[in-house]
C-alpha cells in the first residue's frame, strides 16, 4: 500500500473481472478476441470494432512512464496527500494508463524511467486502485 | 453544404465585470444578452434562435430563453464542450441559418467563479462518467492534466519553461491597453517562470485568471445584417473536433486544433499564412503553444522557437494573438474562455480592439477554443472570420 488516498471507484459490474482481479493484487488487461486491440480504460466491448468477444489478458504490469507531474497543491483528500505524482504509464501491452506513482525519487524521475504495477485496496469496495512505482 | 459568408456577427459583448458577487449568474447572461444584440441594433424579439452550454443551468436552454424573454425559438443548440461550447454554437448557428431555420441566433455565457461557488464541472466531477473510476480517484486536477501535456511536448520537442513564459509576456503585454484586464501589469519571462511551480512543469503564471463575468454572440442572416448599421463580420470558416483517450493511444503533443483546424481553413478557403490576427484559446500556457503548431501557424514542436522574442505580440509580431490579455490576463469566465476568443476577434476585424495593439488592416481572423484537457479529453472549435463590408 502508498501514502495516497484510495477513493472507492464507481464499480461497473461489466467490467467485474478487472476490479475484483485488481483486488486480489492482479492486473488484467480487456483483449478483443476478434481484432486483437488491448484497449484501456476497460470497457465489456471492443471500442475499435465493436466486438462483445473480449478476453481479460494477464499483465505483468510492466512498462514506462510517457509522462508525469508533480501536483503540489491537490485537492480534496490529495489536499494532505501533496505533492504526489500524476503520470501516463505506456503498458508494455500498448495502452497508456492515466496513474501515480508512488515510492519514487521526485529528483530523478523521468519520462521512460521502467516501473511496475502495484495495487492499492479501497476501503468499501472489493476493488483496488492501479499504481506504478519505479523498479 | 459550406456554410462560408452564410452568416454574420453582427452583435458581441463582454461583460467589462470580473468580480461580481452581488449580480446573479441569470442576470449576467441577461446583461450579456442585451448588450450583445444592442451592439447589433437588434431587440431581443428579434432572436429567433437561442444557444447556450453548462453555464446555463435549467431545463436545457429553455429556463433562460424564458428568463431573458425570448418567446419564439425556431432552433435550439444547448451543445456542451466546455470553453469551446460558444465557437461550435457560431458554427451551428452559421449552418443553421444557412438551412433556412432561424435568422438571429444569440449565443450567451456567464459565470461566476470568483464570488458564486463551483464553475460547470468537466467529465471528472460525475461519478457516472465512464472514465471516473480511472481518473479522478488518481487526484487529477485541471492544472495537473495540462502539466502532463507540457511535459512530454517539453520531451519530445525540447521545449523550454521561458518559451511557455513569452506566451504570458504577451498577454500580459496585451492587457496592459484593456482598462477591463484583471491583471493588467506586463510580466517578465523571470517572473513567471520564478512564480511557484504548482504541478511540473507549470507555474502559477501559466494558468489563467479566474475571473467572474460573461459575454455574448448575436449571429444573423446575411439579409439582416445587410439592414443594420453595425459593420457585421462574416463567419467564413467552422470546425470541430473531439480528442480523447482513444482507447489508450493518447497522444499528449498534440490537440483536437489538428482536425478542426484544417477544416475550419478549408471551408473559408484560406491557410494558416493567410491570418492577421488570432485568438488562441489560453487555459494554460502549454494550451496556446500546442494549439499554435495544431492550427498550422508552425511545423509541430516548432511552437516554441515561434513564441519566442515577441513573437505573438501585437501588432507586429509573426502571430499577433489574444490582444484583450486573453484568459492569461484578462478575463475567464465561468472558466471558460472561448466566448472571448470569439469577442476580440470580432473587435480586431472591426478595427476596434484598443489602438495600441489593433492590427493594421485585420482582414481574416482565427479564433479558436479548447474545452475540457488537453491531458484527456477535449473539444475544439476553430472558427475563420473575415472584415466583411464594414
Amino acid at each position: 500500500m502508498s501514502s495516497l488516498p484510495t477513493p472507492n471507484p464507481p464499480i461497473d459490474p461489466a467490467i467485474a473481472v478487472y476490479w475484483a482481479a485488481a483486488a486480489e493484487g492482479r492486473l488484467v488487461l480487456p483483449k478483443c478476441s476478434e481484432c486483437g486491440l488491448v484497449h484501456w480504460y476497460p470497457r465489456p466491448f471492443c471500442p475499435d470494432c465493436s466486438s462483445r468477444s473480449i478476453e481479460w489478458i494477464h499483465s505483468d504490469g510492466a512498462g514506462e512512464i510517457y509522462s508525469f507531474t508533480i501536483t503540489r497543491r491537490g485537492q480534496g483528500a490529495y489536499r494532505e496527500a501533496s505533492p504526489y505524482v500524476l503520470a501516463y504509464v505506456e503498458l508494455d501491452e500498448g495502452p497508456r494508463v492515466l496513474t501515480n506513482i508512488v515510492d519514487a525519487d521526485l529528483e530523478t524521475l523521468a519520462i521512460g524511467q521502467r516501473v511496475t504495477a502495484t495495487f492499492d485496496n479501497v476501503p468499501e469496495v472489493e476493488a483496488a486502485l492501479l499504481r506504478f512505482r519505479p523498479v | 453544404m459550406s456554410i462560408r459568408g452564410a452568416a454574420h456577427i453582427a452583435g458581441v459583448y463582454e461583460h467589462p465585470g470580473r468580480h461580481l458577487p452581488d449580480t446573479s449568474l441569470a442576470l449576467i447572461h441577461a446583461e450579456v444578452a442585451i448588450g450583445a444584440l444592442a451592439d447589433a441594433g437588434l431587440t431581443v424579439g428579434d432572436v429567433d434562435a437561442y444557444f447556450c452550454a453548462g453555464d446555463a443551468p435549467g431545463f436545457g436552454g429553455i429556463s433562460f430563453a424564458e428568463y431573458l424573454g425570448i418567446n419564439s425559438v425556431s432552433y435550439t443548440d444547448t451543445t456542451e464542450t466546455g470553453g469551446s461550447s460558444y465557437l461550435i454554437h457560431v458554427g451551428h448557428a452559421a449552418a443553421a441559418i444557412a438551412a433556412g431555420k432561424c435568422r438571429v441566433a444569440l449565443i450567451t455565457l456567464a459565470g461566476k467563479p470568483r464570488t458564486g461557488g463551483r464553475p460547470p464541472g468537466g467529465s471528472g466531477n460525475v461519478s457516472t462518467a465512464p472514465e471516473f473510476g480511472f481518473e479522478t480517484v488518481y487526484g487529477t486536477s485541471v492544472l495537473g492534466l495540462y502539466a502532463l501535456a507540457a511535459q512530454r511536448h517539453m520531451y519530445e520537442f525540447g521545449t523550454t519553461s521561458e518559451q511557455l513564459a513569452e506566451i504570458k509576456v504577451a498577454a500580459s503585454l496585451h492587457a496592459q491597453h484593456n482598462p477591463n484586464a484583471f491583471l493588467p501589469n506586463p510580466v517578465t519571462i523571470e517572473e513567471v517562470v520564478e512564480s511557484p511551480l504548482v504541478s511540473d512543469p507549470l507555474h502559477r503564471l501559466d494558468s489563467c485568471v479566474i475571473t467572474d463575468g460573461g459575454g455574448a454572440l448575436v449571429v444573423v442572416h446575411p439579409d439582416v445584417a445587410k439592414d443594420l448599421d453595425r459593420h457585421t463580420i462574416p463567419v467564413l470558416g467552422h470546425g470541430e473536433a473531439m480528442k480523447h483517450l482513444d482507447a489508450g493511444r493518447i497522444d499528449l503533443t498534440h490537440t483536437g486544433a489538428s482536425s478542426s483546424g484544417p477544416l475550419a481553413f478549408a471551408e473559408a478557403g484560406v491557410s494558416p499564412a493567410d491570418i492577421d490576427y488570432a485568438s488562441i484559446y489560453d487555459s494554460f500556457t502549454i494550451t496556446v503553444l500546442e494549439t499554435i503548431e495544431d492550427l498550422g501557424f508552425c511545423e509541430k514542436g516548432r511552437g516554441g522557437a515561434f513564441v519566442t522574442d515577441g513573437g505573438l505580440v501585437a501588432p507586429h509580431g509573426r502571430l499577433p494573438f489574444n490582444t484583450d490579455g486573453g484568459g492569461l490576463c484578462n478575463n475567464h469566465p465561468a472558466n471558460r474562455g472561448g466566448m472571448t476568443k470569439v469577442v476580440e476577434a470580432v473587435r480586431q476585424l472591426r478595427g476596434e480592439a484598443h489602438a495600441p495593439v489593433q492590427v493594421p488592416d485585420c482582414e481574416l481572423a482565427v479564433a479558436h477554443g479548447t474545452g475540457g484537457s488537453i491531458g484527456t479529453r477535449m473539444g475544439s472549435a476553430t472558427l475563420v472570420l473575415g472584415r466583411g463590408e464594414g
